[in-house]
């Protein structure tokens, strides 16, 4: 009898979470955060884990560090019940009680401007499970944009130094204090919230800014051409530019006549006049904040950015030193930070002045 | 019952270079080529450590990687293909290689490490040049440990060895301050913390930016000098391990070499801290002994001949002083019987002679200088080097090391029992003290059927805590042996419950000491233990109190009321560990 009631109930559940991971999977949503991991294999492989784990964490990826990037703050601000709903789902799937706590990791500002608007909503009845497990993280001052990157955050949130982590194991399998932690980005509990709600339709958040008229954070099919974007938000320049994707520092350079394609990565567009841009400038801005920015760990990020910034800032440098250190970065480094300084430079280089420098 | 099967590990074939070779399931590729005599550097990967891929000297390229890889870190797959020397690998390493010499600031004329230097040899292999960027971290402080270790923040490549060995030692006194280029090894300012000088920081630094506190030119100095008695003693541990920096097998007993290089450098008399470990296991025996026969005794008895054991017992657990043995250590017992006894006999004066001890250990530089341990108002041993040291000034000198043929000790003094033979080893100071032990109470009890143990294999080998239980005498005896001092908090609940615990800090014992050859690594240190249970196994005698030149100093000792002055020692309750720190002005 005992073993007929145990057999249902894990029937039932399983079909819950069979239907949510199979909605998850038929919208083929993609982790928001930028490097477009599936959620629905990222799910999985906690729920894998938690069969030899007795607890997981969930950690919701609210840092949004690099400049030219709102759209966590505007979903936080403007959807936090989607946001927390998403958030319940992941909870409900992995389990109430195996896990074991919920780090917000959010952005000092946002904590500030959504905490309140988010205790509310989980005060709400139907959350107080939830409520109990959560908790705000501030991402510290100094953590920079490296504070991000989903590794350093559980060291952070372990009382470690921000600093990446090396993989395997991923966090999915060994996360926060070496359980299965499933991170994701603000967003992306947005989208499951949408998806469960049958009301997702492929949109996405884009943060618009630069030389433009009307900057902000716009919602569009996520497979929308760039040119698109820019037309429908009013933003199309009329002028000669250029444009950044997916992040004011490691996005990457496409001239007018490349941006026919959607956006990837954080899907931000940031617009820049060709005219009006200093080139030295620009590229100054991008290495001092990539060495502002490193960590310290590697080798090649620590001391590239270094002699990278030092190199600029000189009036005259080594050339060949200079793009040596930039490929080394491109294929050495220790994780994504160190290896997306080349994006920028390398694709300014081919699409705006149509030099093809590693 | 179930059958425990050990699990072979699975083997498969994959490329490297284009040749298939047989990897094992769960190796690095880094292994994997080392294995396969391919040389790639590496700076930061030390076996004994946590993989931390942050040089990022060792990349490789994996077919089907986007990025290159770090072979430190990433481990053998089927069907992989390796590839370790193409012109996307050099270019990446080569750079990196620059990136690295230009984070250490360059002093290779003065560097006692550039023989064996790993930044040389690369930009040797690779015909780079070590100094092409400006030096960035000209103006760092070096951290002083007293006078036994330092930590150069100028030469400091960032690889956080030090740091991790340190918290391995249980100490955590080192930490890294800053981030990004500002991020540096430092000591920390919390009270609660010192350093114990064990040198296992520098034992595992691969840039010599941690390293002992370098005595060997001012020794070199010295010793061209004329009119000076110079005389030199050698530890076990060294006999074993300073071949290695010679090319010469791993273990290799080199004590003939040794007198005979230390002669060729000029030193006028050569002794073997061996015969001093007869001393201090003859000491710390009688001691045993005289703790049995008293009813008021504390128990357990701990030995002390660890200098930096010692350093961590007088800050972290002053409590514990009482249970280590007052018997001083072996190259103290050495320095005494030199000055005292050796230049009575030879119509010397104790002031005029110089003691060096050449040992594995970076805190017995620290031990040498202690105020308590004097003779007429002067240290016992005035100079302390560490085996590197001693293998630097042969190199320097170009003494042709491995075609040395074996010389002479000063015969009034001998090369010691086979006791005193695996005091280098971790166990050995007990198993010493334990052979003597068991010969005395057998003694005692005039039973001609007592079993004087001779060997006490169960306090042998690398494992961290090692417990046994012996029968001496017909009573019986609970032993441990700390193996490393990160392993003491473990032992520390059940402290009590033993009658005799033997502590080094440095795990192996001193034949892993803070001042032995880099690298050294648990395969290496189990191929110089061996080295010394083999010369435990050829000496004529094998208990310490059977070494009659011994005797004869012990007893002079003894019977001229000197056994406080020469023999025995005591320990107080410390603040904190002594730091200075300078600033280059090169």
């Amino acid at each position: 009898m005992k073993a007929k009631t145990k057999k249902t109930s894990l029937k039932k559940n399983g079909a819950t979470h069979v239907d949510l991971i199979n909605k998850i999977e038929s919208a083929a949503l993609v982790g928001r955060g930028g490097a477009g991991y599936p959620v629905a294999w990222k799910w999985k492989a906690v729920e894998e884990a938690l069969k030899s784990e007795k607890e997981a964490y969930i950690v919701v990826n609210g840092a949004e560090g690099e400049p030219g990037v709102k759209k966590d703050a505007f979903i936080l601000e403007k959807h936090p019940e989607d946001f927390i709903f998403g958030l319940n789902l992941a909870f409900e799937f992995l389990g109430k009680n195996k896990v074991k706590k919920i780090y917000l990791f959010l952005n000092k500002t946002y904590i500030k401007s959504s905490a309140n608007k988010i205790r509310k909503i989980l005060a709400d009845k139907k959350y107080s499970d939830l409520e109990k497990k959560v908790e705000f993280f501030s991402k510290p001052l100094d953590a920079g944009y490296i504070g991000g990157e989903e590794s350093s955050m559980l060291n952070i949130i372990e009382g470690k130094k921000g600093e990446p982590r090396i993989r395997p194991p991923f966090p999915t399998t060994s996360g926060l204090f070496s359980k299965p932690t499933l991170i994701n980005n603000v967003e992306t509990f947005f989208d499951v919230a949408l998806v469960a709600k049958d009301e997702y339709r492929g949109d996405r958040f884009y943060t618009i800014s630069g030389a433009i008229k009307k900057p902000g954070v716009y919602r569009f099919p996520a497979l929308m051409p760039i040119e698109n974007v820019l037309k429908q938000s009013a933003n199309y320049p009329n002028f000669d530019f250029f444009v950044q994707i997916g992040g004011n520092a490691s996005g990457e350079i496409l001239n007018k006549e490349q941006i026919n394609v959607p956006a990837d990565s954080a899907a931000s567009i940031m617009v820049y006049d060709k005219n009006k841009t200093d080139e030295k400038k620009l590229i100054e801005y991008w290495l001092k904040f990539y060495f502002n920015n490193s960590c310290g760990q590697c080798l090649t990020c620590r001391e590239g950015t270094y002699r990278l910034y030092e190199m600029i800032k000189a009036k005259t440098y080594d050339q060949k030193i200079f793009w040596d250190i930039v490929s080394a970065l491109d294929d050495s480094s220790f994780c994504a930070l160190g290896s997306s300084l080349p994006i920028p430079l390398l694709s300014y280089y081919r699409n705006i002045k149509g030099v093809e420098k590693v | 019952m179930k059958k425990i099967i050990k699990k072979e590990p699975k083997t498969f074939k994959i490329k490297l270079n284009g040749k298939l070779v047989l990897a094992y399931e769960g190796e690095t590729v880094l292994t994997l080529a080392r294995r396969n005599k391919i040389n790639i550097p590496s700076f930061c990967y030390h076996p004994d450590l946590s993989v931390k891929a942050n040089c990022r000297v060792c990349v490789v390229e994996i077919k089907g990687s986007v990025k290159l890889k770090t072979s430190c870190s990433t481990l053998v797959e089927e069907g992989m293909e390796i590839i370790t020397d193409n012109e996307r690998v050099k270019k990446a390493r080569e750079t990196n290689l620059e990136l690295i010499y230009a984070s250490h600031v360059e002093r290779c004329g003065g560097c006692s490490y550039r023989f064996d230097c790993n930044l040389l040899s690369t930009a040797k292999e690779y015909d780079l040049e070590v100094s092409r960027f400006k030096d960035r971290k000209k103006t760092r402080k070096t951290y002083k440990f007293a006078n036994a270790v330092e930590i150069d923040g100028t030469q400091c490549i960032d690889c956080r060895n030090c740091l991790e060995a340190c918290v391995n030692q249980g100490i955590s006194y080192l930490e890294l301050s800053g981030k990004g280029i500002d991020q540096e090894i430092v000591p920390k300012k919390d009270k609660k913390f010192a350093c114990v000088y064990c040198g296992q920081c520098a034992l595992h630094c691969p840039v010599a930016s941690a390293q002992e506190q370098d005595q060997s030119l001012e020794l070199e100095k010295l010793l061209k000098l004329k009119g000076k008695t110079v005389v030199v003693q050698f530890a076990p541990a060294v006999r074993v391990s300073l071949g290695e920096s010679f090319g010469l097998p791993y273990g290799t007993n080199c004590e003939g070499k040794i007198v005979s290089a230390l002669k060729k450098l000029g030193f006028n008399y050569i002794f073997d801290i061996n015969f001093a470990a007869d001393i201090t296991t003859m000491t710390e025996a009688e001691e045993f002994m005289e703790r049995l026969a008293d009813k008021k005794a504390i128990w357990p008895m701990t030995t002390s001949c660890c200098p930096a054991w010692v350093a961590y017992a007088e800050f972290y657990h002053p409590e514990l002083l009482p249970h280590l043995t007052t018997a001083r250590s072996p190259h103290i017992h050495g320095g005494g019987a030199i000055k005292a006894y050796w230049a009575k006999k030879k119509n010397l004066k104790a002031e005029d002679i110089i003691v060096v001890s050449v040992v594995p250990c970076t805190a017995k530089k620290y031990e040498a200088i202690r105020p308590e341990l004097k003779y007429k108002g002067k240290p016992l041993v005035d100079f302390v080097l560490t085996t590197r040291e001693l293998a630097f000034l042969i190199k320097k000198n170009r003494i042709d090391f491995v075609n040395l043929p074996d010389g002479k000790l000063e015969p009034m003094f001998n090369a010691g029992s086979g006791a005193a033979a695996i005091y280098g080893a971790s166990g050995g100071v007990m198993e010493s003290a334990l052979r003597s032990v068991a010969s005395f109470v057998c003694e005692k009890g005039k039973d001609p059927l007592c079993d004087a143990r001779l060997e006490f294999k169960e306090v042998r080998g690398l494992e961290g805590i090692k417990e046994a239980e012996v029968k001496l005498g017909g009573k019986k005896y609970k032993l441990a042996v700390v193996n490393g001092l990160g392993n003491f908090s473990k032992l520390l609940p059940n402290f009590s419950k033993y009658h005799y615990i033997e502590v080094m800090a440095c795990p192996g014992g001193c034949l892993g000491g803070g001042g032995q050859p880099i690298p050294t690594t648990k395969a290496i240190k189990e191929k110089r233990m061996a080295g010394l249970y083999n010369l435990d196994k050829k000496r004529t005698i094998r208990r310490a109190h059977e070494n009659k030149e011994m005797l004869a100093f012990y007893n002079f000792a003894k019977e001229n009321g000197l056994a406080k002055q020469l023999l025995h020692t005591g320990f107080k309750k410390s603040k904190g560990s002594i730091l200075t720190s300078t600033k280059d002005n090169n």
